[in-house]
């Protein structure tokens, strides 16, 4: 059984197509808790979703619409979606392209608040 | 970025590209400097090796005491900078780095590209026997010529 930070993400990875999920100090781009398939390395995709959400943070902090709540990064055989949370944690899923993209962000959101 | 060793300078390269470290001193275990990146003073660099090399000392004999296997690397972050300094062997030796980042990175990205750069390192690095240890008679004609090298005068 899975309890404490790994208990939330169990909601995400049941959703099909999910091949993966993690909780991602933000600031460090350590991996906190994780979820993975095979084939998915979690400590690369922290590190540089981390990175990512950062650098993106810039982005929309500069074009006045202050911090992302939501991140998208579409890829040629999946994607990558990430919810920043309380606690500069950072809620990541790895997906196939045929995922729910929607239900996979509300089990995103619902994760990160769960960690607040 | 200076290399005194040139089959280091490529995977160094890489390595700051990747991980946009701010600082990178890449030096054997006593401390010599093999390559440095964003230091623009020789006594930063040498003040910065030789504490590298008696922190990761330092941690070693600690861990030894404790029973415990040697530590795989040590970090400090700070409010707007972190530092990572890890020991890892390369054929014909064992080797320091010690990286500054800020917030262009992370501990996270520095580690990941850190185990990279180990790989690299160990790939690139020329068959031959182990360096020569430097006198204490050499020593000061040795920093010297290190010096030269990283800083070019």
């Amino acid at each position: 059984m899975t309890t404490g930070l790994g208990a939330a993400l169990e909601p995400i990875t049941r959703v099909r197509g999910v091949r993966g999920a993690m909780i991602v100090s933000a600031t460090e781009g350590i991996l906190v808790a994780e979820a993975v398939m095979e084939g998915v390395d979690a400590q690369a995709v922290a590190a540089l979703a981390a990175g990512l959400a950062a650098r993106l943070r810039r982005a929309t902090d500069a074009a006045g619409r202050g911090a992302p709540v939501f991140i998208h990064l579409e890829a040629e055989a999946g994607a990558i979606l990430a919810v920043p949370g309380e606690r500069d944690l950072l809620v990541v899923a790895v997906t196939q392209a045929d995922v729910n993209v929607g239900l996979v962000r509300l089990e995103l959101r619902r994760a990160a608040d769960r960690l607040a | 970025m200076r290399v005194i060793e040139p089959w280091v300078a490529e995977p160094l390269q890489r390595f700051l590209t990747e991980s946009s470290a701010r600082l990178a001193l890449l030096m054997t275990a006593s401390g010599q400097v093999v390559a440095q990146h964003g230091f623009t003073r020789a006594l930063d660099v040498m003040s910065a090796s030789a504490l590298g090399a008696a922190i990761v000392a330092s941690t070693e004999e600690l861990a030894r005491q404790m029973g415990a296997g040697p530590f795989r690397a040590l970090s400090h972050q700070g409010q707007t900078q972190g530092l990572f300094l890890s020991a890892f062997a390369v054929p014909r030796a064992r080797w320091i780095v010690l990286v500054v980042y800020d917030s262009d990175s992370s501990l996270g990205l520095v580690q990941l590209f850190f185990d990279q750069l180990v790989r690299e390192l160990q790939a690139a690095a020329p068959d031959g026997e182990a360096p020569r240890e430097v006198l204490a008679a050499d020593f000061e004609t040795e920093l010297n010529a290190s010096l030269r090298s990283l800083f070019g005068r």
